[in-house]
């Protein structure tokens, strides 16, 4: 097929997949997820366990070794089929605690460490290279076998052009699909839909090669059969040892692969779902598997010697003339690399951002950590690991050769990952477990894998000296790589296997059993080894009123987003009990907000951003106690008393509130008389005097148009007042005439602005607007909305104290609500005034020097409820900020 | 729950003794999957001059299906029934 023409459906089916995840991503926005959420794509997206290595390199690897292949589909069968042992705890673990990748949980697990983070972050990163250049090699290789030159005599490029061409585009497709934002649980609905296609696509092209194979181009299976029997491969050498080697190290690889563990736990929306994967993966596997042995056999058979066999796949139909066929074999090819690249480099990424880059940018600002924007750092850093991870994978592929089975460069993978296996089981199952006993275990076993697997892959000579394969390092011969402590008769990959997780294990154990955990730890360790008893309580540690929620709030919206973090507060604040967008401080609500920000900077960092908040986390000997304790009634019996004493805690508070509510509108009372007796004397004596004079006659012209017209003004500013009560009595009986109407919302703002330009004419403000999203039109009655306007505009002329007053106005759509904040850059309204303001009469300062009588706010709120909305002050904005939220619709009421 | 604090009783009512056994059958499917796949070492294919790639492929496959068969057997009846033990211990032990 023309190489441009290539290029072309590879471009058309990536394109393709975009509008699938955007489409999905769409669906997930509007809240409809059904079918996202179900088993079946749960079960597909699982597949990506199956690469090009699958795709491509399992009928190399059997046209090699015969059936020895099946290892790498049976370790993960085992696993799935017995996921009542240790899969369904990952699951439950990972939905409990927000883990957000495996390196979270292992750091999560023995207290938040963060130095464990970055020894799994930097073992994954290593350990996917050879994954990673894998995918490369096998596009590489696919173009190469495919492609031909066009017809005007473009010859396609060499396979190195090739390999950076497919390394770049993988990684553009990668940061546009995967980062375009920071969820609040790294979950991504668009990617996760886009590989369950993929899957499927990957299946029946493989499925219909072996359809070809078995019933056309043999005789269906007893002739397929006859076939294999007088095939190279008829009598397969097993090798015990590599036997059981290998269906461990698959099982293993399946649980600890970052990718797996992304699509397995991270991205697990209901843990049902593993249980219908738990037959359905296998059986996915299985179908995949079906037909490998008759692909290899046939290709041994019609194709020439010198054909590489981990191209099968695609040759064989090739040459059998099945140009679409072909095509679509490509195709199945192009979408197990290209799956595997994106999801893994996601999971990477998330892995560096999380435990490298943001604990290094908290120790270098800490300051800045909890006030800048860290959503754009985070973006930025997953980002530029994306890149790094595929730039890695292709320096591996350029270094190796490029010419290596696939099989082989994709087994050195699975063993780097398994070192992660002995602190993730034991660290489930067992409460002895220490973090110290992870960092030695883990870290011995990387050094062994590095030392015996992964650097003497380059070759002899590449980084490894030939002589050191000989005679060992400085002539130690029991250090040789391929032969440690003299163990010289194992296959090289079963030995670097069995060294690396046996001193992994054995460094593991020792260092448990001699260290002692720290308090955290041990909560860390109760939770998770426990997580089935419910009764257990979530760890806390966070002492009550360290921290002020208003800046708790500051530092979450820079992390969740301005929108995510408001609505989080506002449910904790509703569970307490309270109104508002401000809940107190309790440990239970700081264990909570914790978690949530675990979901996206991970749980060490989110940790680390709260202890500068709310000092550091202790923990209580009754903490403690609770954890310890082995019996379940006590805890039972007593959860049931916290939860009876939270009810008559939250009762009280809310009667508390109630009753301060009540004592100070008593106060306001006594105020409001004596301020509305003030208001309305100080015009009528005024009236009064002047009239008296008037009376008396006698006076120059100018000076009785003079007193007539400060006569005038009085009785204005009379009415003025009168109407204002008047208007509010209305309101707040309901009996007002709503002039329903369709009106644009950036007239009512131009009108509203132009009004309240006449308060304070000499302070010159700077209006920011986002005119496109004002562009909404709004049933409503528009004069009364333009009435809350001009109020929150001329509040904020006349209060905001900045020297430089700006006020920015933004408009949100959200659902069938539009959402109007005003947001100034004065100091704000300090926190215990704020439960005030929208009381009658409530003037903040006791000088009236804003002329004003206090109605204004009382009369806003009272509108926007005959409007059938809200108004509400913001806090944590950096000044003064209300939010005006009416719906988009306003119906009739029913009269 | 019925009283606090409450002892475990020594006999279960029979679906909560069902819900064990099924829960105790999902535990073991792994270990016979271990078993059936190992089974093939012992015949040591490397050693024979049959021609074994065909047989003991067909073996594999076979003992795969069944294996995945039970496991559908087994996942589904443990999801069915999943929410109604109350007796349903936290992960501790094997069951009474």
């Amino acid at each position: 097929m023309p190489f441009n023409i290539l290029v072309l459906s590879c471009l058309a089916y990536v394109i393709f997949l975009f509008g699938v995840a955007w489409a999905a991503e769409r669906r997930a926005d509007r809240g409809r997820l059904g079918w996202l959420q179900s088993p079946l794509i749960y079960t597909l997206s699982l597949s990506i366990y199956c690469t090009a290595w699958t795709f491509y390199g399992a009928v190399g690897y059997a046209a090699r070794s015969g059936l020895e292949f099946l290892t790498i589909y049976l370790g993960p069968t085992i696993v799935f089929i017995g996921w009542w042992w240790i899969l369904r705890k990952l699951v439950r673990i990972g939905r409990q605690q927000r883990v957000t990748s495996i390196a979270d949980l292992i750091s999560s697990r023995f207290g938040k460490s963060n130095l464990l983070g970055v020894i799994v972050t930097v073992i994954a990163v290593v350990a996917a290279t050879p994954y990673i250049a894998l995918q490369l090699q096998s596009v590489t290789l696919s173009f190469s076998v495919f492609a031909s030159p066009t017809d005007d005599g473009f010859a396609p490029p060499g396979t190195e052009a090739t390999a950076v061409w497919v390394a770049c585009g993988l990684a553009l497709f990668t940061i546009l699909f995967g980062t375009r934002n920071l969820d609040a649980k790294e979950q991504h609905h668009g990617i996760v839909t886009a590989i369950a296609v993929e899957a499927v696509v990957k299946l029946v092209a493989l499925i219909a090669v072996g359809v070809f194979v078995v019933w056309f181009m043999a005789d269906g299976p007893a002739d397929m059969i006859a076939r294999i029997d007088a095939s190279e491969i008829a009598d397969w050498n097993l090798q015990p040892g590599r036997w059981a080697g290998l269906l461990f190290a698959a099982g293993a690889a399946v649980i600890c692969l970052p990718r797996m563990f992304q699509v397995m736990v991270v991205e697990n929306a209901d843990e049902r779902h593993l249980a219908t994967a738990s037959w359905a993966f296998p059986l996915y596997l299985f179908a995949m598997s079906l037909f490998i042995v008759p692909i290899a056999v046939m290709g041994l058979e019609r194709l020439p010697a010198t054909a590489n066999p981990d191209m099968f796949v695609l040759t064989l139909p090739l040459a059998e003339g099945q140009g679409g066929l072909a095509m679509l074999a490509f195709l199945g090819g192009f979408s197990s690399a290209t799956s595997m690249v994106i999801v893994e480099s996601i999971a990477l990424a998330t892995m560096v951002s999380n435990h490298i880059v943001m604990p290094v940018w908290l120790r270098l600002r800490p300051a800045k950590a909890v006030s800048g924007d860290v959503r754009r750092l985070v973006l930025l850093s997953r980002r530029i690991s994306i890149g790094v991870v595929l730039g890695l994978g292709y320096a591996y592929y350029r270094m190796s050769g490029g010419s290596t089975a696939l099989a082989a460069i994709g087994l050195i993978a699975f063993v780097g990952v398994a070192q992660f296996l002995p602190a993730m089981v034991f660290g489930i199952f067992w409460r002895g477990a220490t973090r110290i006993g992870a960092a030695l275990g883990m870290t011995v076993g990387f050094i062994v894998w590095a030392y015996t697997l992964f650097l003497p892959s380059f070759g002899a000579d590449a980084v490894i000296p030939a002589m050191v394969f000989i005679d060992g390092p400085w002539g130690i011969g029991w250090l040789r790589p391929r032969a440690l402590f003299g163990v010289s008769t194992m296959d090289p990959l079963l030995h670097a296997l069995f060294w690396s997780m046996f001193l992994n294990t054995a460094a593991f154990l020792t260092g448990s059993l001699l260290t002692f955990p720290g308090p955290v730890e041990r909560m860390q360790g109760a939770a998770f080894v426990r997580v089935f008893d419910t009764t257990t309580g979530s760890p806390r540690g966070w002492q009550r009123g360290l921290a002020e929620p208003e800046d708790l709030l500051v530092m979450s919206q820079r992390i969740m987003g301005d929108e995510d973090a408001l609505v989080f507060f506002e449910a904790e604040a509703k569970r307490q009990g309270k109104a508002g967008y401000l809940p107190d401080p309790t440990p239970e609500f700081m264990a909570r907000l914790e978690r949530r920000l675990a979901g996206s900077v991970g749980a060490a960092t989110a940790h680390a951003m709260m202890s500068q908040l709310a000092g550091r986390a202790t923990v209580t000997v009754e903490d403690l106690m609770a954890v310890a304790s082995e019996s379940a009634q006590i805890m039972e019996y007593s959860a049931r008393l916290e939860s009876q004493q939270e009810e008559v805690t939250r009762t009280a508070r809310a009667l508390r509130e109630a009753n301060e509510k009540l004592m100070q509108l008593s106060i306001q009372k006594d105020a409001f008389l004596s301020q509305i007796s003030h208001e309305l004397r100080t015009p009528m004596t005024s009236i009064r005097a002047f009239s008296e004079i008037l009376t008396e006659g006698d006076l120059p012209p100018e000076l009785v148009a003079n007193y007539g017209r400060i006569i005038h003004d009085e009785a204005k500013r009379l009415t003025r007042l009168l109407d204002d009560l008047l208007d509010l009595s209305v309101l707040e009986n309901g009996t007002v005439q709503l002039n329903l109407g369709l009106s644009n919302l950036s007239q009512m703002i131009d009108r509203a602005l132009a009004s309240a330009s006449h308060t304070k004419p000499e302070r010159s403000f700077v209006i920011h607007r986002d005119l496109p999203m004002e562009n909404i039109f709004i049933r409503t009655d528009a004069d009364r909305l333009v009435q809350v306007f001009i109020n929150l505009i001329s509040n904020a002329r006349k209060y905001c104290d900045a020297t430089a007053p700006e006020l920015r106005i933004s408009v949100r759509q959200k659902g069938g609500r539009v959402t109007v904040d005003f947001v100034d850059n004065g100091s704000g309204i300090a926190k215990d005034s704020q439960a005030l303001i929208f009381e009658k009469f409530a003037r903040l300062t006791d000088q009236t020097r804003a002329g004003g009588a206090g109605l204004g706010l009382a009369i806003c709120r009272e509108v926007m409820a005959n409007l059938g909305g809200t108004i509400s002050y913001l806090p944590g904005q950096g000044g003064a900020a209300f939010r005006v939220a009416v719906p988009l619709r306003l119906e009739r009421k029913a009269a | 729950m019925a009283q606090s604090p409450r002892t475990a009783p020594l006999f279960l009512r029979p679906a909560s003794y069902r819900q064990r056994r099924r829960r105790d059958a999902a535990r073991l499917l792994p270990v016979i999957g271990v078993f059936l796949l190992l089974l093939p070492v012992l015949w040591a294919p490397q050693d024979t001059f049959y021609r074994d790639t065909a047989p003991d492929g067909i073996y594999l496959f076979v003992v795969w299906a069944v294996l995945i068969g039970l496991a559908m057997l087994i996942s589904r009846s443990l999801t069915a029934t999943d929410e109604d033990d109350p007796e349903a211990p936290g992960d501790q032990g094997l069951g009474q």
